[in-house]
């Protein structure tokens, strides 16, 4: 079997709906930013096959290597606030934090 | 076709860059100041980040003649350009960062004595300050992206910055979740738009698609994705969901920065991303190949108006008045969200004016909560009550800022509603004009609420001792008053300042 274009936009799509799935779904917050890892990596998937077969360049490739890095200081930071609402509420269930007025 | 489109960065770049390096700089000794002194001195990250924001703002001002041959200067190959309107936001976000700083000094939710790492407040404001000026640059998928996130990592913080507060922490853990799913669809979105043009430039970007190499509903998609990440950032409907709550949990200097900087930074990034894909600059008759293909400004102009009367009619019936300022910006987001339909030089400019005019009140209503809040450790309505004859001076002072806000006549916020609206006429969205016209009217009754709690019921006994400010907290809100009033009267020189701006807008 040939492996072409259309099987890395396939895998990433089905990658961004299953983040996106995680994200919509669950209410741990671990988890919603485990969806949002899944988000950005499908976009990493799109952006390094698309260098190699429209562009043929290395664009998309230099793209994705940046999206890695600022997905690791967003995980970073994002951790580091679960932690201090672990902290303050001893849950990090999304549904608990509700003390402002909607 | 070259393997790597960014060039390698030459030194002479960083000439036109120097307000963005010297905060750089400033961001990195803050820290440094901050850590030498074991948080125990936040004197030091003050000092350095206010000396650091006034050179930077001395420097960019300077650069406003020295500028530019029409289309800019490209910076770091050709991720990033200083042209006239990257111009006009340095300056309006030099400005804010510095007003926040100082104000925040003055701040018990910052500083007050209990509060830990308080040094780090100004540094992070520094470095927010750098990240928006970059997204006023970027014209380049990479540094949008990149710029973007900036703003969003130091903000999550920020919003957070009361460790140990309920409220504090909420509002930091919904931004951050709401903002990492939103800047993932857009990167999702950019990413199509990326394979269907092979090109990470924007002017790259627009070739293609004149060219009519693009597919129609593949396009649509990616428009869809990039404009919902995009309006999350400026707060517009559908993607509002977090403003109220972040502002009302988050410390108010902060909140007071979050209502300008990264809206004015999402509107600048807005106007340079569609502008220079998805339109031919202002030139409207090239643009209309490029709208037959995604009729954009159509779904643009329906959000403005959703936003816009959403933001209005929820506002009637806030009663915590720091919340009330939420909705009240996400109502202008909706006004000046008008001005980005219009495809004209003249929507843009009055977009730019309205911004400087909106970071000059907004500000001031929010420091006022911040003055309010030192002494009453509430920003519910019915605390206000009589608070006039308490602090007269910034009393009369936030009645500027509340009218400027609703747009009546002295007050600057009328010449820039003015401006926009005549641009929204002058390219006949007639129904959009006519939304905004009610809003404003609507507007008129939550904003003057406040003024009448405030000046036309008396203290309650025993709540009547007067409230002091320091001089500080008065410099700062007479800084902004000031400008309020003047601005009303006198409007000309900010006003060509804008439309030239626009006028040497790159890629037009």
């Amino acid at each position: 079997m040939n492996v072409g274009l259309p099987h890395f936009l396939t895998v990433s799509a089905v990658l961004f709906a299953l983040g996106l799935f995680a994200v919509m779904s669950r209410r741990n917050t671990v988890a919603i930013l485990m969806g949002v890892e899944l988000m950005l990596n499908a976009a990493n998937v799109n952006f390094v096959a698309f260098s190699r077969y429209v562009q043929r360049g290395i664009d998309g490739q230099m793209m994705a290597a940046f999206v890695i890095v600022l997905a690791a200081a967003e995980a970073a930071v994002a951790l580091a606030i679960v932690l201090a609402m672990y902290r303050n509420y001893g849950t990090v269930n999304a549904d608990t934090a509700q003390s402002l007025k909607r | 076709m070259e393997l790597l489109h960014v060039k390698i960065p030459s030194w002479s770049d960083l000439q036109y860059w120097l307000p963005e390096a010297v905060l750089c700089v400033t961001f990195l000794l803050g820290l440094l100041g901050d850590i030498m002194s074991r948080g125990r001195r936040p004197v030091v990250a003050f000092a350095i980040s206010v000396v650091g924001l006034l050179a930077a703002g001395a420097l960019a001002i300077a650069d406003i003649n020295a500028v530019a041959p029409a289309g800019g200067r490209a910076i770091m190959g050709d991720l990033m350009v200083v042209d006239g309107m990257a111009i006009f936001f340095r300056l309006l976000f030099i400005f804010a960062g510095l007003a926040t700083v100082l104000f925040a000094w003055t701040s018990e939710e910052i500083m007050g004595r209990r509060r830990e790492n308080k040094g780090e407040f100004f540094v992070l404001t520094t470095l927010m300050t750098v990240a928006m000026m970059v997204m006023a640059e970027a014209r380049d998928m990479l540094m949008l992206y990149l710029s973007m996130e900036g703003v969003g990592l130091t903000s999550y913080v920020m919003a957070g910055y009361m460790r140990t507060s309920l409220r504090s922490t909420e509002a930091s853990i919904k931004y951050v979740i709401f903002g990492s799913v939103s800047s993932a669809i857009m990167l999702y979105g950019l990413s199509l738009l990326y394979g269907m043009t092979g090109s990470l430039q924007f002017s790259g970007i627009r070739d293609v698609l004149l060219g009519g190499g693009a597919e129609p509903f593949g396009l649509l998609v990616a428009v869809v994705l990039i404009l919902a990440g995009m309006s999350y950032k400026i707060a517009a409907v559908p993607f509002h969901f977090w403003c109220p709550d972040v502002y009302e949990g988050a410390p108010t200097p902060v909140a007071a920065l979050f209502s300008v900087g990264p809206k004015a930074a999402g509107f600048a990034l807005m106007i340079r991303f569609f502008y220079s894909t998805f339109a031919a600059g202002t030139n409207i008759a090239a643009s209309d190949a490029l709208i037959k293909t995604i009729n954009w400004p159509l779904l643009v102009s329906v959000i403005s108006a959703v936003t816009m009367t959403y933001g209005n009619l929820v506002a009637l019936r806030q009663t915590n008045v720091k919340r009330m300022l939420a909705y009240s910006s996400i109502a202008h987001v909706g006004y000046l969200l008008m001005g980005f339909v219009l495809l004209s030089e003249m929507g843009l400019a009055s977009i730019l004016f309205y911004l400087l005019v909106y970071t000059l009140m907004n500000l001031g209503a929010f420091f006022f909560v911040v003055a309010v809040n030192n002494h009453l450790k509430s920003e519910q309505l019915e605390d206000y009550k009589g608070l006039g004859y308490r602090m007269p001076w910034a009393g009369v002072m936030m009645v500027v800022f509340l009218g400027s806000l609703t747009g009546v006549p002295p007050f600057a916020g009328f010449v820039g509603k003015l401006y926009l609206f005549m641009a929204v006429m002058d390219r006949q969205w007639f129904w959009l004009v006519i939304i905004a016209g009610l809003n404003s009217v609507i507007s008129l009754y939550y904003y003057f609420r406040v003024a009448k709690v405030m000046w036309l019921s008396r203290p309650d006994e025993g709540h009547d001792s007067p409230l002091r400010l320091t001089w500080l907290q008065y410099t700062v809100l007479a800084c902004l008053a000031v400008p309020t009033l003047a601005l009303g009267l006198y409007f000309g020189a900010f006003k060509d300042l804008a439309d030239a701006g626009i006028r040497t807008m790159a890629g037009g």
